[in-house]
């Protein structure tokens, strides 16, 4: 008698398959062990957009109507197994279909584990993964990020490894022969049948005790009621921008305390300050207007508002002015106009590192690389 | 037409599949031969499982994506007056969009099949579960029916060709299938070999009435009141003539697949000696089964009828399980604004069919569920509760109850 539950979290699009892989596969080999299950994507996620933190569920259970039971709840209230195939968003995630902030472990029961791919260890994960009441185990698949280009899926074997280390976390959701087995029927791949293999040894997990990890209370929003929302359908607009933080110099526009978007950000621009030339490009094809004009008239793209869609660095015409970093680097949405006039030399360098980082890390997601994916495939092939 | 016989499923096969994908399976089971499309959430998951079947040759029909919905539904009307057996759908506003086209399908009696991913209308636009969608066809002449589960939504989908086509019929069937609970969840189901279904289903024939050169006839000439009611008549008689066709495909349904439920028209759960007895439609019976279960537990005797078939209603059937009731809570997922008592449809037509009896039982209706809002276990046992009190009290304080509105 038990009915056992995994939600996949993944960035929209770019990882949706690969998403859907790992939930249909779960259901295919608990079958092999003789158990019924259903694999679905959260519905108010879509239409999915290009990296918004979207979930797909696996739940599987002995017999039909212990899965029926389960399934009174169409999003679980808690998971046994938390998947989060991008580390960026242990930072939390603010999906279409959640309000506010969601801890990327909000779902995890106790006693429960949270797998993510990612090349961080547990310490610097759980400077950005929200604190909790209850204990929970930690794993992580050391990895870079898959990721591909719009709907292109990248069959790097990560589903296959998160597969394997899923069998070892939770054994009682699905055995690692009936996992074996069944990958190899649906694939007929005998390398994805290693890599599952593989990750099932090689697994290793922490236990995270209550209240270990990032104490920040995640940015909420209450949804008003029918008595208190305007008649019509209507969405007063945000106030008119002003100067920059509230000053007569510069400019900020308005923006929505509750709607903040940052967690779709897998990347985010770093500014070179002193090559920025003022061109404005920056600040004018930013499809979410999140560059702020400083008082000496500089672009400071502000870390609460950026998407990470990396326009910005693609207009940029001076040579590393606008630099698309991984966003695991950071741990806070700190304005970096604020650390340069600080203290220049030590921003400099800390961007100099960050910048030369980026250049030898492929953390691509689509537009900031297009064709990014065909140049990988014909490198490996070469 | 299309005359090379899908051989996809050569042997029964369990599959991992949402219940629009079993929809596109039993069309190629079914061998449709025109399907015709037009993108709207959530219906659009039969279309893109359609076009990957044709696209790996696994089903061969003839595929055309319409400029909008309304000729969507246009062109499988006059493909099923030539004798094509069709399959097309809709959601929502799209739905509406082609309503002049759904209208004339019921009237000409061709038997078309449509899938309806049911969607609140806009606005807002929401792409969650509302009823109101399909129920417009309710005074149409149109067959309507409400799927629960995938592996019903492949099997309906299979009956939905049979009884629409049977000559004493030729009336189109919609299947209205829950958007996201039912579109868009993966589970297991049983897909029947070919030879299975070949045995069940046979060619849609339309006889004498088939639009060809070499039978001469003129379809839809303009009619005036000097014809009208004679030919809603016969609309009328061939919806009459419906259930019991129901009844015998049914039956024979059973019989070839070995599945099926006792009744084709409701589905009755702890309901046989029940006081208050929940009625909905739908997947809202998953939430609904489990809380009548929990609620059993504790000693309350509670049941859950599913109306499965809305059009042709049953109503003699309904009648007879519902008559020992004390009570009876309707969960509509749909509303209709300013009718009487200010309630849901499936309400006043449950109203409307137990005022007959003698003995009526207390009947309270409840608003649930709209834009694919989820139905609570809590808010159903919550409805067992103030129907339990409106029995007890005597006294009905509120009617029609906005379930789990914020105010």
């Amino acid at each position: 008698m038990a009915t056992r539950s995994v939600e996949v979290v993944y960035r929209g699009i770019f990882q949706r398959t690969m998403a859907r892989n790992i939930v249909r596969n779960i259901v295919f080999a608990a079958r092999k062990d003789g158990k019924i299950g259903t694999a679905f994507g959260r519905y108010s996620d879509s239409p999915e957009r290009n990296g918004i933190p979207a979930k797909q569920f696996a739940v599987v259970a002995d017999t039909a109507l212990e899965l029926e039971e389960s399934l009174a709840v169409y999003e679980a209230s808690n998971v046994d197994v938390t998947i989060n195939v991008d580390d960026a968003m242990c930072k939390g995630i603010e999906s279409w279909a959640w309000y506010g902030l969601q801890p990327i472990n909000e779902l995890t029961r106790s006693g429960g584990t949270l797998i993510v791919t990612s090349r961080q260890d547990a310490d610097s994960l759980l400077e950005d993964i929200h604190q909790k009441d209850a204990p929970y185990n930690l794993s992580i698949i050391p990895s870079t990020v898959s990721f591909s280009g719009l709907w292109v899926y990248k069959d790097d074997h990560t589903d296959m490894r998160v597969l394997g280390a899923l069998c070892k976390a939770c054994p009682e959701l699905v055995s690692i022969n009936a996992m074996l087995e069944s990958i190899k029927e649906q694939t007929g791949s005998e390398t994805k049948v290693a890599s599952v293999q593989r990750a099932f040894d090689r697994f290793t997990s922490r236990l995270v005790e209550p209240g270990e990890g990032n104490t920040e209370t995640p940015f909420s929003f209450d949804m008003p009621g029918w008595k208190t929302m305007e008649e019509g359908v209507v969405i007063r607009g945000l106030p008119e921008g002003g100067g920059f933080r509230g000053g007569e110099e510069g400019y900020q526009p308005g923006r929505s305390e509750v709607f903040k978007k940052w967690s779709t950000r897998s990347m985010r621009p770093v500014i070179n300050f002193d090559t920025c030339i003022k061109c404005t490009l920056c600040w004018l094809q930013c499809p979410d207007e999140s560059f702020d004009i400083t008082p000496d008239g500089l672009y400071d793209a502000n870390m609460e508002s950026c998407c990470g869609c990396g326009v910005c660095e693609a207009v940029c015409p001076v040579p590393d002015c606008v630099t698309m970093v991984g966003e695991p680097e950071f741990n806070d949405n700190n304005s970096q106009w604020d650390a340069w006039t600080a203290d220049k030399d030590t921003y400099n360098k800390w961007m100099t590192v960050l910048v030369d980082k980026a250049k030898s890390e492929t953390r691509s997601h689509g537009f900031h690389h297009i064709g990014g994916y065909d140049e990988e495939i014909k490198a490996e092939e070469a | 037409m299309a005359t090379v016989t899908t051989k996809l499923y050569q042997e029964p096969k369990e599959e991992l599949i949402s219940g629009s994908e079993a929809i596109g399976i039993a069309c190629a089971l079914a061998d449709v031969d025109v399907i015709t499309a037009y993108p709207i959430r959530p219906y659009d998951t039969v279309m893109q499982y359609v076009s990957r079947l044709k696209a790996d040759g696994a089903f061969d029909f003839d595929y055309i994506i319409a400029e909008s919905e309304h000729s969507q539904f246009e062109i499988v009307k006059h493909a099923s007056s030539v004798g094509a057996r069709t399959f097309t759908g809709s959601s929502g506003v799209g739905w509406f969009y082609a309503f002049e086209a759904i209208t004339v399908t019921a009237g000409l009696r061709m038997p078309v099949v449509a899938m309806v991913g049911n969607r609140a209308l806009d606005d807002p636009g929401a792409f969650g579960v509302e009823h109101n969608d399909a129920m417009a066809v309710r005074d149409l002449g149109w067959h309507l029916y409400w799927v629960a589960t995938a592996q019903e939504a492949l099997d309906m989908a299979l009956i939905a060709y049979k009884v629409a086509e049977d000559p004493r019929v030729l009336l189109p069937f919609a299947l209205s299938c829950d958007g996201s609970f039912l579109t868009h969840s993966q589970a297991i189901v049983q897909v029947p070999s070919q030879d299975q279904v070949d045995k069940f289903l046979p060619a849609y024939n339309r006889g004498s009435l088939q639009l060809h050169p070499d039978n001469p006839i003129t379809v839809a000439p303009q009619a005036n009141e000097d014809w009208l009611m004679e030919i809603r008549k016969q609309t009328d008689e061939a919806m009459r003539r419906t259930p019991a066709v129901i009844k015998e495909v049914y039956a024979e349904f059973k019989e070839v697949f070995g599945r099926g439920d006792d009744s084709p028209f409701i589905e009755q759960y702890m309901c046989e000696d029940a006081d208050v007895i929940l009625v909905g439609m739908g997947t809202l019976a998953m939430p609904t089964r489990v809380a009548v279960r929990r609620m059993r537990e504790t000693g309350k005797k509670v049941g859950f009828l599913r109306v499965k078939f809305f059009r042709p209603f049953p109503t003699e059937e309904l009648q007879e399980a519902l008559k020992g009731a004390k009570g009876i809570a309707v969960i509509d997922r749909d509303y209709s604004y300013g009718s009487p008592g200010y309630g849901g449809v499936l309400f006043h037509e449950l109203r409307s069919t137990m005022y007959p009896l003698d003995e009526r039982p207390v009947m309270l209706n409840f608003i649930a569920g709209l834009g694919g809002r989820e139905v609570m276990v809590s808010d159903v046992e919550e409805m067992v509760e103030t129907t339990q009190k409106a029995i007890d009290t005597g006294k009905i304080d509120q009617e029609t109850t906005w379930v789990a509105v914020r105010e």
